[in-house]
């Protein structure tokens, strides 16, 4: 039986790994090589590591230290950051990432995900959506461009149709708030996508991934609450297995 | 213990996270398309991430056909393939059309199905191999073990080499052995402590 997942997620800046709080106010949890080492001995299912370095300020991807983190990683792996062409794609995975994220070159060019999925194949590729509530609506939301008058569910759709073989579905506002996932938002993409939704953005305790789960995730991804309270990635699978959905214990 | 083995670069993905898990067992494995690597090897890998079209056209490019046919079914030279390496050993495969294999093992890899049930795919993520008959690359290992397996097309093959059975929707072949050759559809380097004693286990096999 396939296994939900639970997924470290973190920010890469200044060669130093973030945590941020609704994409602002940066505080750092560690070297990143320690870090990752640390997160494969907790045995955690699967890393994504988001370098805003290159995403924010058009920094070149960082393949040294993609290089470092690899090397410490005995799980897959997954880089997002600043991917623009097939050739930024091949960097990242030479590098040793398994998966690359892309979010901004997928919004303003959806063509771009259909080329690396045609070259990489789907699996290798997912597009990660940002979301911000607008008068009480789901929008797309961009670091560069800002909200964008589009249903994140519209997007992940046209994002599948162009080859996109994961979403990793962000809240802004609930992300680093620990005050629990946006489970409003993962209703709405229930049952309504073919590729897996890993959402992402406000676990504060262990039930906070069984409601995401429960209300349709595939895979939750989470910070804060791995670097700023007791609880540890084998603490959240429990409280999954105790409601009876499938992860992995080793 | 082997010290002598090859991961073969065709250019189709993760080659460096197979010779880190090979470093993880204290084996220098070289990543290399020389046909004389190739034979003076003691071990061959084929790894690779990608589509089964674009995998045999990377092999028949290098002209690394004969050559690991040569020394895998001639020479019997234990063998290991991963996803896509385990995909190219079979007759056909239907990736982005029909395209003949290596034709190692009796098999044909087809598209999961996931149109009964709903089912995302590709399958991503971890999932439980159940084993069959025997193989040594499993020993060591508790049965019902999680691996990571991350693939849109399944191998479909005749009983007897079949190792490994993984549930996605129908039951599928997640391993086999024939011979000298073990070949996984999930990715032993990707697996965490399981998958790298499932190399330990390779390393370990007499040449």
């Amino acid at each position: 039986m396939l296994k939900h997942r639970v997924i470290p997620c973190v920010l890469l800046k200044d060669w130093q790994l973030v945590k941020s709080i609704s994409f602002g106010s940066f505080r750092t949890i560690g070297h990143p090589t320690s870090t990752a080492r640390i997160y494969n001995a907790r045995n955690v299912d699967e890393l994504i590591v988001l370098d805003i370095d290159a995403s924010l300020n058009g920094d070149e991807i960082n393949a040294e230290i993609i290089t470092d983190i690899a090397n410490e990683c005995f799980m897959p792996l997954t880089i997002g950051g600043g991917i623009n062409t097939v050739e930024d794609i091949y960097t990242v995975l030479n590098a040793g990432a398994d998966k690359v994220s892309l979010n901004s070159a997928a919004l303003k060019n959806p063509a771009f995900i259909r080329q690396a999925a045609d070259v990489f194949g789907s699996q290798c590729i997912v597009c990660s959506i940002d979301v911000k509530q607008i008068d009480g609506e789901y929008k797309v939301f961009n670091q560069q461009q800002g909200v964008i008058d589009f249903h994140p569910l519209d997007l992940a759709k046209q994002y599948q149709e162009n080859g996109a073989g994961e979403i990793l579905l962000t809240s802004v506002e609930s992300e680093g708030s620990a005050n629990g996932y946006e489970l409003e938002l993962i209703k709405l993409f229930k049952d309504q996508l073919k590729i897996p939704i890993i959402l992402n953005g406000g676990m504060g305790k262990p039930y906070d991934a069984v409601q995401a789960i429960e209300n349709g995730a595939d895979a939750i991804a989470a910070a804060y609450i791995f670097h700023f309270s007791q609880w540890t990635p084998n603490d959240i699978k429990l409280a999954l297995s105790e409601h009876n959905i499938p992860v992995r214990f080793t | 213990m082997s010290d002598n083995v090859v991961i073969v670069d065709y250019q189709m993905g993760n080659l460096r996270s197979v010779q880190k898990a090979f470093e993880f067992n204290q084996c220098h494995a070289i990543i290399s398309s020389d046909h004389d690597d190739i034979k003076h090897a003691e071990k061959i890998v084929l790894p690779g991430v990608g589509s089964f079209r674009d995998g045999m056209k990377n092999l028949n490019n290098l002209g690394l056909i004969d050559v690991l046919s040569q020394e895998v079914v001639q020479n019997k030279k234990p063998f290991l393939g991963i996803c896509l390496g385990m995909h190219l050993i079979a007759n056909t495969g239907y990736e982005n059309g029909q395209t003949s294999g290596l034709s190692w093992v009796d098999a044909e890899v087809i598209r999961l199905d996931s149109t009964s049930k709903n089912l995302n795919i590709p399958h991503v993520g971890w999932n439980s191999v159940s084993y069959k008959n025997h193989s040594d690359l499993y020993s060591g290992i508790k049965d019902n073990h999680d691996f990571y397996f991350v693939h849109s097309y399944h191998f479909k093959t005749t009983e007897d080499v079949v190792s490994g059975i993984t549930n996605y929707g129908i039951d599928f072949v997640s391993s086999i052995k024939k011979d000298n050759i073990n070949a996984f559809q999930f990715h032993p380097e990707k697996s965490q402590a399981a998958g790298l004693k499932i190399i330990e286990n390779f390393i370990n096999v007499e040449a």
